[in-house]
């Protein structure tokens, strides 16, 4: 096949030329993966959407009372260096194993660390919710609460979805070794885990930040 | 324990108990449509058996290729069709005779008009769409399929799953009774803690994630995989109409998935995001709702325009007349198509200048598409036009869409809307809009390209009598209705007291008696067509003189579509290469040909959705569960299998592919003078008439 290597990039972190037919697929298969993406950040939108038009009401406790910025800014350093270790993830996948019979053991490593700082995030946000519910601010209280309540929530269940992804992931190329797929496989999670940073920004700034100013 | 295992499910849920219980003319008629369902189930399950069909069925059900899928889109649709021409026959017989209150309960009524336009909207003219741009889009850009094959399976099956619930509502329990719209309070837990909304909601939810991966996959399809020298620009205009479809359903679907997750979250767990009280705003469902509802219209009007266009050049024989402004017209459309959906709620409190705003966006929508129908009339201008189906279809199309644009534009000014809206006006307006705008593409679409994939024509004669059942169906049946509109008729209406509106709705119900023979009609066109396939055979695939790539292929299309993938220099490609005399030449050199192998993947995320949405509607937790805990085990066991391919021998291919051109080179062809006889094997020949 006759691509010229200017073809074959795609949007995000490309693996190169040493990869050979492995990156070939990637323009389509990742390229996909950001359109789908660009859909999910709608979904975002809506309910970002929803939450601006909501306000506290008097009956209920509001962000003074609920948001704890302290936990937050932890949610977010775990949120941000678990982006960072994804990071070197991908940058061993494309600097180590453009032959098949490199070592996983670096690889491993840096996902087993991402997946680690996601599971600080989660714990500090289901311990955030626990209390936000024990101060008398669960969902079904207000408008306003359902919409925080499911905004953020919304974002949780993404990096559920994205640990469990991860974990396969490893799961994978433990068992088969870093083919062809789970290259593919991994540059899209990639894409995922980086946009859950990029939504977190959000959240924390318009949410919480802008929830207590 | 009964409670835990069956949730809400109780013995009276099931229709025909109730028709057993309180026997009378609305349960008599749900119950008769709900008979059908077992009755129609056990009539298929025994001619599978009798025919011995069901292995062929499951090589369908597993089948990856987007003609099968796009094919089974279509079987789909027309089912769900059926149903939405029966519902759409009761509701205009009630209200012929609907002086002081028809024959149906007006909760019946409401159920109705609820079906009936969710059905039309999602599960038939969504269906019917996908499928056509499944068929044709990989065709016409030279690749060998879509570029995720095993994710257009999942979408047929998640908008099979949202289909089945649909269905499954009339046998079990209720539908909702909140129109298609289904806007809360009347749609929430408070008001309405039945099924019935429940139903909705996941039914739509589900078959829009289908809709959304559609979108997807067709977008990348259409930005990657185009063969060598297909730039945008020389791109057939129904690919361009699916490209705009495909991003319109990436941006559009997200809101709906949206609105429908708050509705079922306020409905499930008691949220306050569209309740009246603590805080909640029903505003924010209508405008969520619309935010997907209007660039709806035009995922579903642009494709049906791209038929058009293929319908006017190859009709008449002609190049289209203004390209480029067609392509930058749809373009437009996709776009401002989401800068207008507050005008479906003129009336509900904005100030007058968003209102002004919004009414000239909504008349801004208009000379896009003015420019389009005037480029259309332009092609035909002069050429060589056969007034066969689909060119009935595009007249019809030319004179009654443009009604009903224009009582768009009326609609679109807030001051009239206010006196408009919700009046038997709306109904016609967008009965108009679609029935000659969306249905008639695609029935023309199917007439023009069922010979590319089944290998016969569809029998002249009868498609044209079809299409003239429809047309004169649909003026009398809606018509009448701007009338009554005007005259104050409300929408949704079981019954009504002013005399002077029965002579409208007596010829409105004949309009509707005369819908349902256009639609027994198909099936008779198609039943006959495959009775007398023999004499209607194309195989060297080209019957129309056309003028893009599909028609390079032989009819049957064999499942790799193009032996060797074509290469592309010009616009109307085809039409070039018959000029030069290129279109048929042996080819040098054929290579093995790989193909994505069947998978159960999309069958088996079918069934776990229909399970999903099942059990959260009777409140059966466990069902939900493992439906979810399925799909997602699924999912994780096919990214550890392999992903099989099998090989197509380069020997096969020759052999197949030489003796179709063979065939071609040694045939005479036809001139359009014969195009619907017997005659017609598929080869064109040039007209002696010069193309102006």
């Amino acid at each position: 096949m006759s691509f010229s290597i200017r073809k074959s990039l795609h949007p995000g972190l490309n693996l190169g030329e040493d990869h050979g037919d492995d990156r070939l697929e990637a323009e389509t298969s990742v390229f996909g993966f950001w359109v789908f993406m660009m859909s999910d950040l709608v979904t975002f939108g809506m309910f970002f959407a929803v939450f601006a038009t909501t306000m506290p009401l008097a009956c209920c406790p509001g962000p003074k009372e609920l948001f704890d910025l302290g936990s937050v800014a932890w949610q977010t350093a775990f949120l941000l260096a678990s982006s960072l270790t994804s990071g070197m993830a991908i940058l061993t996948l494309k600097q180590e194993h453009a032959s098949r019979s490199a070592s996983t053991k670096k690889l491993v490593f840096w996902l087993l660390v991402t997946v680690l700082l996601g599971c600080g995030f989660l714990y500090r946000e289901i311990s955030d919710f626990i209390a936000m519910a024990a101060a008398g601010g669960p969902p079904t209280r207000s408008g306003y609460l359902s919409a925080l309540w499911s905004l953020v929530g919304l974002h949780g269940l993404h990096v559920t979805g994205g640990l469990i992804w991860c974990l396969v992931i490893v799961a994978g190329i433990v068992v088969r070794g870093v083919d062809h797929r789970w290259k593919l496989t991994l540059l899209r999670w990639a894409v995922f885990w980086h946009f859950l940073d990029v939504v977190w920004i959000a959240i924390f700034s318009f949410v919480f930040l802008g929830g207590l100013l | 324990m009964l409670d835990a295992i069956f949730g809400r499910l109780t013995w009276d849920s099931i229709i025909l108990v109730q028709a057993v219980e309180q026997p009378n003319i609305n349960t008599f008629i749900t119950a008769g449509a709900a008979a059908m369902m077992p009755v129609g189930g056990v009539m298929i399950v025994a001619l599978l058996t009798w025919m011995k069909w069901w292995k062929p069925l499951f090589e369908w059900l597993t089948s990856v290729d987007h003609k099968k899928i796009g094919t089974m889109y279509i079987i789909f649709a027309v089912i769900m069709l059926f149903r939405g021409v029966v519902e759409g026959m009761l509701m205009r017989a009630n209200q012929a005779v609907g002086l002081n209150g028809g024959f149906l309960s007006s909760d019946h009524f409401n159920q109705l008009f609820t079906t009936h336009g969710t059905n039309m909207i999602f599960f038939v003219a969504m269906p019917f769409l996908f499928g056509l741009i499944n068929i044709i889009v990989p065709l016409q850009i030279g690749a060998r399929d879509v570029a995720f094959p095993r994710l257009n399976q999942i979408s047929l099956g998640l908008t099979a799953a949202g289909g089945f619930l649909f269905m499954i509502s009339l046998m079990v329990g209720e539908f909702s009774t909140g129109g298609w719209t289904g806007y809360p309070s009347f749609t929430g837990r408070l008001v309405n803690p039945g099924v019935g909304p429940d139903y909705y909601i996941l039914a739509i939810a589900i078959s829009g994630i289908g809709s959304t991966l559609t979108g997807v996959n067709f977008s990348v399809t259409i930005y990657k995989l185009r063969t060598a020298g297909m730039s945008f620009m020389r791109m057939p205009l129904f690919t361009w109409t699916a490209l705009c479809t495909s991003i319109l359903l990436i941006f559009a679907m997200p809101p709906l998935t949206a609105c429908c997750a708050m509705l079922g979250l306020d409905r499930f767990l008691g949220f306050h995001f569209f309740t009246n009280d603590m805080g909640g705003n029903l505003m924010n469902f209508i405008n969520l709702f619309w935010m997907f509802g209007h660039p709806e219209v035009y995922i579903l009007i642009l494709p049906a325009f791209g038929v058009m266009s293929e319908i006017s050049s190859t009709f008449s024989g002609k190049r289209l007349y203004g390209y480029t402004s067609i392509v930058a017209a749809t373009m437009c459309i996709a776009v401002l198509s989401f800068t207008v959906w507050l005008h479906h709620f003129f009336t509900m409190g904005q100030s007058a200048t968003v209102n002004a705003a919004f009414g000239v966006a909504t008349m801004l929508i208009a000379i896009p598409t003015g420019v389009k129908i005037y480029d259309w009339l332009a092609t035909l201008w002069g050429g060589r036009i056969r007034f066969t189906a689909p060119m009935i279809y595009l007249c019809g199309f030319f004179v009654l869409f443009t009604i009903g644009g224009l009582s768009g534009v009326v609609l679109a000014s807030p001051t009239l809307d206010y006196q408009l809206h919700n009046s038997q006006f709306l109904v016609a307006h967008f009965h108009n809009v679609i029935i000659p705008g969306v249905l008639f593409g695609i029935l023309a679409g199917i007439h023009i390209w069922f010979p590319k994939i089944y290998g016969f024509r569809l029998m002249e004669g009868l498609s044209r009598i079809t299409a003239f059942l429809w047309a004169i169906g649909f003026i009398l049946a809606f018509m009448p209705l701007y009338q009554t509109g005007l005259m104050g008729m409300t929408r949704r209406t079981v019954a009504y007291e002013d005399p002077a509106l029965v002579p409208w709705m007596i010829v409105s119900g004949i309009g509707a008696l005369i819908l349902g023979c256009a639609f027994l009609s198909i099936l008779l066109t198609i039943f006959v067509s495959v009775l007398n396939r023999k004499k209607l055979m194309v195989p060297i695939g080209d019957p129309w003189d056309g003028r893009s790539l599909e028609w390079a292929t032989p009819a049957p299309t064999p499942e790799w579509n193009f032996a060797v993938l074509p290469k592309v220099d010009c616009r109307d490609a085809f039409t070039d290469a018959k000029a030069k005399g290129t279109a048929y030449q042996p080819i040098e050199k054929y290579e093995d040909i790989e193909m994505p192998a069947n998978t159960y993947y999309g069958f088996i995320i079918m069934i776990m959705a229909s399970g999903l949405g099942f059990g959260l509607v009777w409140h059966m937790w466990w069902l939900a569960i493992a439906s979810l805990l399925g799909a997602i085990a699924t999912a994780i066991t096919y990214a550890f299998l392999p992903q099989k391919q099998y090989i197509i021998p380069a020997a096969e291919v020759r052999e197949i592919d030489e003796a179709w051109r063979r065939s071609a080179r040694e045939g005479r062809g036809i001139t359009r003078d014969d195009e619907g006889n017997e005659a017609n094997q598929g080869l064109a020949r040039p007209d002696n008439i010069t193309n102006p």
